[in-house]
């Protein structure tokens, strides 16, 4: 699913919206929690999951290219933990779609 | 801004959001924020992986089942196989976030 299709998906059940309220709807709830993320918040949908940060500490790394060693400050990266209905009927989901998992496995 | 807590954003928030920026009513508001996130969980429980672009990807991995013990009995379970969701993301959040030193988890 993409972003557009996504629009789509909510635009059939949204019926009393037009097609670009829906999709100004979705750009808008994306920019909102990429900002919240931004400024350092956490966003909490129960059912769906967690999206918080991550401090990853600052580390020597080394360029692959010409073997020179560079510092790499530290960064916050974000991450995402399925919330407990979304990992429920994920986990089980696969058996009755064997088929369609060799297709995805196969990308 | 729900104003409760302000180190999280919860579906209310989002309520609000759009609400106060696209006009919708309350109830409508409610009902387009809870088909978002339904919308997604549909697609990743019919095994679809979802795409956001400057967002970030959410995909499925499938994990074979492997031997696992109780942490606190020391006794020996199997972790039964299973697929699990996982989020990439993309180039432009992470820009966005990096900068912020702290906090988190």
């Amino acid at each position: 699913m993409t972003r557009s299709e996504l629009v789509n998906a909510l635009a059939t059940r949204q019926t009393h919206l037009p097609a670009v309220d829906v999709d100004l709807a979705v750009r808008t709830l994306f920019e909102v929690m990429s900002e919240a993320l931004g400024e350092g918040r956490r966003i909490e949908i129960r059912g769906f999951g967690c999206f918080s940060l991550r401090y990853r500490p600052p580390r020597l790394a080394r360029n692959p290219k010409s073997g020179e060693v560079v510092a790499v400050a530290g960064k916050c990266v974000p991450h995402f933990k399925p919330g407990k209905a979304l990992r429920e009927t994920v986990r089980g989901s696969a058996a009755e779609q064997t088929a369609k998992t060799k297709r995805y496995a196969d990308r | 801004m729900s104003g409760a807590d302000k180190a999280t954003v919860t579906k209310a928030e989002l309520v609000e959001v759009i609400f106060r920026d696209l006009g919708l009513n309350k109830r409508e508001a409610k009902e387009l924020v809870e088909q978002f996130f339904d919308e997604m969980a549909r697609a990743l429980v019919a095994g679809e992986p979802v795409k956001l672009s400057g967002f970030g990807n959410f995909e499925l991995a499938d994990k074979s089942r492997r031997p696992g013990r109780n942490p606190k009995t020391g006794e020996e379970i199997p972790i039964t196989a299973r697929r699990v969701v996982s989020f990439k993301a993309g180039q432009k959040l992470k820009q966005r976030v990096e900068g912020h030193a702290g906090s988190g988890e």
